[in-house]
């Protein structure tokens, strides 16, 4: 644990941006307005799969207020080529026909062309006066199916299986033959979406001069501008993109959907263009978490050791690749020692929205298998469920299934958390009640950040940095540079900046923002401190090395002079500090996270209450604990919703039977418990304050816990997802309850 | 959303001018919290709304002795918020305090919620139950219509053309009258009923005098189950007696499968719901015995 | 184009006059025509509570009111909130209780829960729950914002017995 004494970190100051949020001040995407600003609507397809036969715009383009109309066929004329948009390569067709289809329509919602107007009305009229002539073809929903000869084909002449790998580690079939009990089980998860609650928007400005500038809420403002910049087939010089506060994004805000169709339309109208979906296209059309097929197989002999392992994995990657099956396959024994295992993952394509990341993605789908398999398996040898996961921990030269060795981790710690808080020994109090748990491992990944201190002379500091903000990071990262610099965090003013004003920074995602951009504002801050000792020296004549700097004052001798007195000197020592650093860490903390759950399920209906709900994660480092214990709570509570309502209702023509927020159901207020946290610190050595990626972990295990308590409280277990009363009914009636 | 034109007409018969104009797809306006919906997502046309909500008689709300007049735009929280009202129809509370969430109940109307006629909607059945009256005014002058008449179809309710629902009548409670309305959602707000199910019954000491049932989300239209508050009629009260009158109801449910639910869950649903509705019927009946 | 309606209503005690289209909704009216970004859409239909506003002395959500309907008005809206210089103690509790995460719920729940409390000052952890869940949070699963507001209702009441 760490030990070290520190005066910023792991305080619980307000954030900088406090006061904007609370008041209504802050500006998010759909807040940007501009001079003659335009309004974009977006035609989106009403079939699953179909080719486009024909798109006349005549209509359209008549309606009084229309100004501009732009399909596929504006895109420039490129030849296909592989391009990297951030998550590996895929083809440009591919980017672009997410963007506006090409030929064919992959999914309903699909869009096909795009229309700017007056006002987000007359544009919406006259979307509807676009005359697209689809030939229907037909559909297909799951991976299964999708995987069969005999189904339809998403991309002409390409398989809809993707891709497909297999991790293998020791002699599974052997394992196998070891164990004394083996349990094996078929799981299925539906599709559910990260349910962010400010819908997409974009704002672009193709300027008379060829630049373009895009306002949007993105979890990345570089991944914005690359993309948009490839899609177009401009520079990406030529793209500037200011970053807009942002409502939520959970991994679904890194794709790139209305910027260069806001950009095609500005180019042709020669005004600002804004585009705002509306919460049906949100489900409809952004890319939600896959569906999945899994197969998990787990044997261990009668004292309790885990000797094999086997998956399967099939994931819906929707209509274009990418099914984030490679996380599910890393990520589904991780917590385990398991000497002799396999798992076999496919990406498959489906006639559904095109699949990004969400929270985790595809470690939760993995999770509720593994987890529910283990439960059952420590029920079957009767032994104590943490208990056995106990014994069968990951730790610290663990060796996953796909090849890495875990380096010092917090697996165990996060057990014995659970196996010692008061949650885990209360009495359940009451008929039809259960108490589950589960564990779930998601990476933390490094990825570039940097960051830009200025000294201001009153001794405060300004922070610039590229991540965008999407639950309080300005000031995670802030506290780290004020840690550093010994001054209060309320000294150090942070901003996020647009792309031409900051070094290259990497989404806000993959749990990484506090880690590796609070790593940058780290090393910035150590460039302030390098600095700010050579002008110390030049005041005191004295050599740089001889001054040293401790707690925000610089000593040299008997002399001193805190941070702020120094800062006052600057002038007429040389001019300004900028303090600047980038960073690409390799040090990456991967993150456990383990759940305590109670539920009553109501026999005659199958609705299931969350009575109490436990989250026990090691963070490495709490920089800001009321900020982690927030990560900790909201993904618990994400978790809560995909185990208990959520879910895309898929009618046999594809159409999403719930797209809005009264159909979806994501838990509100009175859902709910509060959610208690409990955190762990298990340093991470390769960060220099320890800390490792808090904001995924939390999500992974809760389906399994909640699964493992049903089946506590009414002895059925439950192997889809969501656990709707609907469906928990049906299984205590196949039960012969 | 397509243009349209707005009035807001002070008088009844101002409205019932305006929603006869030849030729116009015209819609009442109360609360909004079904038609702005419909019309934004194109599953409902108007090119006239008429907001009826500055018309006195339809913001009436008056409870005496000859029992509650409720004007048709009156939101649902008005109702909840009146003490006497909560005393004496502890069943329709049940029903107006469940509709949406707080800003929902802020605006949504009774006469919102029938007239809409969705099969779901959560404030017909216990109106059913409750033998309430429908008030209408139109160009052929005003009418009455018993609640379970005024739905017809899935979105169509029993208004002719230019007519307006100017409010809904209760009859006083009866001594040892009780009701109640519950409904099954999966969440515990914000949702639309999977099945509801609304009571109401009179208790002369220990039998059953009287009783109404009716059931939301079961059948194309708020579904009255006449036959199973009948059955209750001269029975003890007492579990099986409520366990026949539930095991009818289930029978009279014709339920779809669909997002909230397969036919044979929602069937299962109105037994379920139907008993624990008279049950809690009979605990508020027994109080006021 | 069909005449634009002219409307005169009273937000957060300032008379303001506007001109809308009937099919625009309040939402749109104080966003886009007033400039009042502080009111956020979440869903435009009613299911978020993003929207929240007082209106005629109730909460509602601004996406299923017209714009037409504030004629003669009582409107208040989250930039009311504040007291001149100062924060409601709602503001001060959801930020040194970290009751907010993306923030674009907080203006809704910041004005219902005001509602809530100017019209009871005690809620229990229930009460509030249930006032509040017309008001979507994906954020911070609610633990943070139910506190918050448990803290502000005791603020409240000690400055009212001051
Ligand atoms: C987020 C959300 C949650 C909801 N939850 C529920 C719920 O839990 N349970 C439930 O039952 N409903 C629910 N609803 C639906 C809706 O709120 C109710 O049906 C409400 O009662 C409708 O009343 P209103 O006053 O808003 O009607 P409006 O939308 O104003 O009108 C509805 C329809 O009735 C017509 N109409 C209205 N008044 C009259 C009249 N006097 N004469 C003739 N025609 C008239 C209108 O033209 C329109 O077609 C919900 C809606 C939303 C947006
Ligand atoms: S935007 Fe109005 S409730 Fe969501
Ligand atoms: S803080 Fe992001 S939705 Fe509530």
């Amino acid at each position: 644990m760490s030990a070290k004494a520190y005066s910023v970190i792991g305080t619980r100051p307000i954030r900088h941006d406090g006061a904007d949020k609370v008041t209504g001040r802050a500006l998010y995407g759909a807040d940007f307005t501009a001079a003659g600003l335009l309004h974009g609507a977006i035609v989106r397809s009403p079939h699953a799969h179909a080719r486009i036969k024909s798109i006349d715009t005549t209509r359209a383009l008549a309606f009084p207020g229309v100004k501009a109309v732009v399909t596929s066929a504006d895109f420039p004329e490129t030849a296909e080529r592989m391009v990297d948009l951030g998550e590996g390569d895929t083809p440009l067709s591919y980017a672009r026909g997410n963007v506006l289809a090409i030929d064919k329509v992959l999914y309903r919602g699909h869009a096909v062309a795009a229309v700017a107007a007056a006002s987000p009305h007359v544009a919406e009229e006259a979307a509807a006066l676009i005359d697209v002539v689809y030939e229907r073809l037909p559909c297909v929903l799951t991976a299964p199916e999708a995987m069969l000869e005999s189904a339809p084909q998403l991309h002409d002449g390409k398989s809809n299986l993707a891709s497909q790998f297999q991790h293998v580690l020791g002699d599974a079939a052997k394992g196998f033959a070891e164990a004394d009990v083996v349990v094996e089980r078929e799981f299925n998860t539906a599709t559910v979406h990260q349910g962010y609650i400010e819908p997409h928007n974009a704002t672009a400005l193709w300027n008379n001069d060829g630049r373009v500038h895009v306002w949007c809420s993105t979890q990345g403002s570089f991944v914005v501008r690359d993309c948009t910049a490839l899609i177009l087939d401009i520079p990406v010089s030529r793209v500037k993109v200011t970053p807009m506060e942002i409502g939520g994004g959970f991994g679904g805000k890194i794709p790139v959907y209305l910027e260069p169709v806001a950009a095609l339309l500005s180019k042709k109208s020669g005004r600002p263009v804004k585009i705002v979906m509306t919460r049906k296209d949100c489900f409809e059309a952004t890319g939600p978490t896959p569906g999945s097929f899994m197969r998990v197989k787990i044997g261990a002999t009668k004292d309790g050791r885990i000797t094999a392992a086997q998956a399967y994995l099939a994931f819906e990657a929707g209509a274009y690749p990418g099914a984030m099956v490679g996380p599910a396959g890393m990520t589904v024994f991780a917590p385990y020692d398991i000497p002799n295992a396999v798992v076999d993952g496919f990406d498959v394509v489906v006639n559904k929205p095109s699949t990004a990341a969400y929270r985790a993605p595809g470690a939760p789908n993995a999770a509720f298998a593994t987890e529910s398999v283990i439960d059952e398996l420590a029920q079957k040898l009767g032994i104590d469920p943490i208990e056995f996961r106990l014994k069968n921990a990951a730790k610290e030269g663990t060796r996953r299934v796909d090849g890495p060795k875990f380096r010092r981790i917090g697996c165990v710690e996060v057990l014995e958390a659970m196996k010692n808080h008061p949650h885990y020994s209360a009495p359940l109090g009451g008929p039809n009640r259960g108490r589950g748990v589960a564990v779930g491992f998601w990476f933390n990944v490094g990825l570039q950040s940097s960051a830009t201190l200025n000294v201001n002379a009153d001794g405060t500091v300004n922070l610039v940095e590229g991540s965008t903000d999407i639950g309080g990071t300005r000031t995670s990262i802030a506290m780290q540079a004020a840690e550093v610099l010994g001054i209060p965090v309320a000294d150090v003013n942070p901003s996020v900046a647009d792309t031409d004003s900051v070094g290259f920074t990497a989404v806000t995602g993959g749990s990484r923002t506090t880690f590796a951009t609070g790593w940058a504002a780290y090393e910035a801050a150590q460039d302030v401190v390098r600095q700010m000792k050579q002008r110390a020296a030049k005041l005191w004549e004295v050599e740089a090395a001889a001054v040293s700097f401790d707690s925000g004052v610089f000593t040299s001798g008997g002399r001193k002079l805190t941070f702020k007195e120094l800062a006052d000197q600057l002038p007429a020592t040389g001019g300004p500090v900028v303090g600047s650093a980038t960073v690409n860490p390799r040090g990456v903390g991967g993150s456990f996270a383990g759940n305590i759950v109670d539920v009553e399920v109501d026999p005659e209906t199958g609705k299931t209450t969350i009575l109490r709900f436990t989250a026990v994660q090691d963070v490495g480092k709490a920089i800001h604990p009321s900020y982690v214990e927030g990560q900790m709570q909201g993904g618990s509570v994400q978790g809560i919703g995909w185990a208990l309502n959520e879910e895309y209702f898929m009618g046999a023509d594809g159409t999403m039977m719930n797209s809005s927020f009264l159909d979806y159901r994501m838990p509100t207020a009175l859902d709910l418990p509060m959610i208690d946290t409990c955190i762990v610190e298990v340093a991470n050595p390769g960060h220099p304050f320890g800390v490792r990626g808090v904001g995924e972990a939390n999500i992974v295990p809760p389906t399994p816990a909640i699964a493992n308590a049903i089946e506590r409280a009414t002895g059925v277990r439950m192997t889809r997802l969501p656990m709707s009363p609907p469906t928990v009914m049906e299984a205590l009636w196949s039960a012969g309850n | 959303m397509k243009w349209f034109d707005y009035e807001c007409p002070r008088t009844v018969e101002a409205a019932v001018g305006l929603l006869s104009a030849p030729g116009r797809k015209v819609r009442a306006l109360a609360g909004g919290t079904d038609l702005l919906v419909q019309l934004r997502a194109g599953r409902r046309e108007a090119d006239l709304v008429v907001d009826i909500k500055e018309i006195g008689e339809l913001n009436e709300l008056r409870l005496d002795s000859s029992g509650l007049t409720i004007g048709a735009a009156v939101p649902c929280y008005r109702i909840y918020n009146d003490p006497a009202i909560c005393r004496a129809y502890p069943g329709l509370i049940d029903a107006v305090s469940l509709i949406g969430g707080t800003q929902i109940q802020g605006r949504a109307s009774l006469g919102g919620n029938l007239a809409n006629a969705a099969p779901s909607a959560d404030a017909v059945p216990i109106l059913i139950a409750l033998g309430a009256q429908c008030l209408i005014a139109g160009p052929g002058g005003p009418r009455s219509l018993p609640v379970e008449d005024f739905c017809v179809a899935p979105g169509r309710n029993a208004l002719a053309p230019g007519e307006l629902l100017v409010s809904i009548h209760l009859a006083p409670p009866l001594p040892g009258s009780g009701a109640a309305y519950l409904r099954f959602i999966p969440r515990n707000e914000m949702d639309i009923a999977v099945v509801g199910a609304g009571a109401s019954v009179v208790l002369k000491g220990n039998v059953f005098a009287a009783a109404r049932i009716a059931l939301a989300s079961v059948a194309p239209v708020p579904l009255f189950v006449a036959d199973a508050g009948d059955s209750l009629i001269g029975k003890p009260v007492d579990e099986a007696s409520i366990n026949a009158a539930a095991e009818i109801a289930r029978a009279a449910a014709k339920p779809i499968t669909d997002m909230r639910g397969t036919a044979e869950y929602r069937r299962h649903l109105c037994g379920v719901m139907t008993r624990r509705a008279i049950a809690r019927a009979i605990a508020r009946g027994k109080e006021t015995n | 184009m069909p005449a634009q309606t002219h409307v005169t209503a009273t937000i957060n005690g300032e008379p303001v006059q506007f001109l809308c289209e009937p099919r625009q909704s309040l939402l749109e009216c104080l966003r886009d025509i007033l400039g009042m970004t502080g009111t956020k859409e979440g869903c435009n239909d009613g299911n978020c509570g993003s929207c929240t506003i007082v209106f005629d002395g109730r909460i509602v959500t601004s996406c299923l009111v017209l714009g037409v309907e504030a004629r003669g008005k009582e409107i208040s809206t989250i930039e009311g909130i504040a007291r001149g210089n100062r924060l409601h103690p709602l503001q001060q509790a959801f930020l040194e209780n970290a009751a907010l995460q993306c923030g674009i719920c907080t203006p809704g729940f910041i004005v219902a829960a005001k509602a809530l409390l100017d019209q009871e000052p005690e809620p229990d952890e229930e009460r509030i729950r249930f006032w509040l869940a017309n008001n979507l949070c994906r954020c911070t699963g609610y633990d943070k914002i139910v506190r918050a507001v448990e803290q502000a209702a005791a603020v409240c009441k000690q400055e009212a017995a001051r």
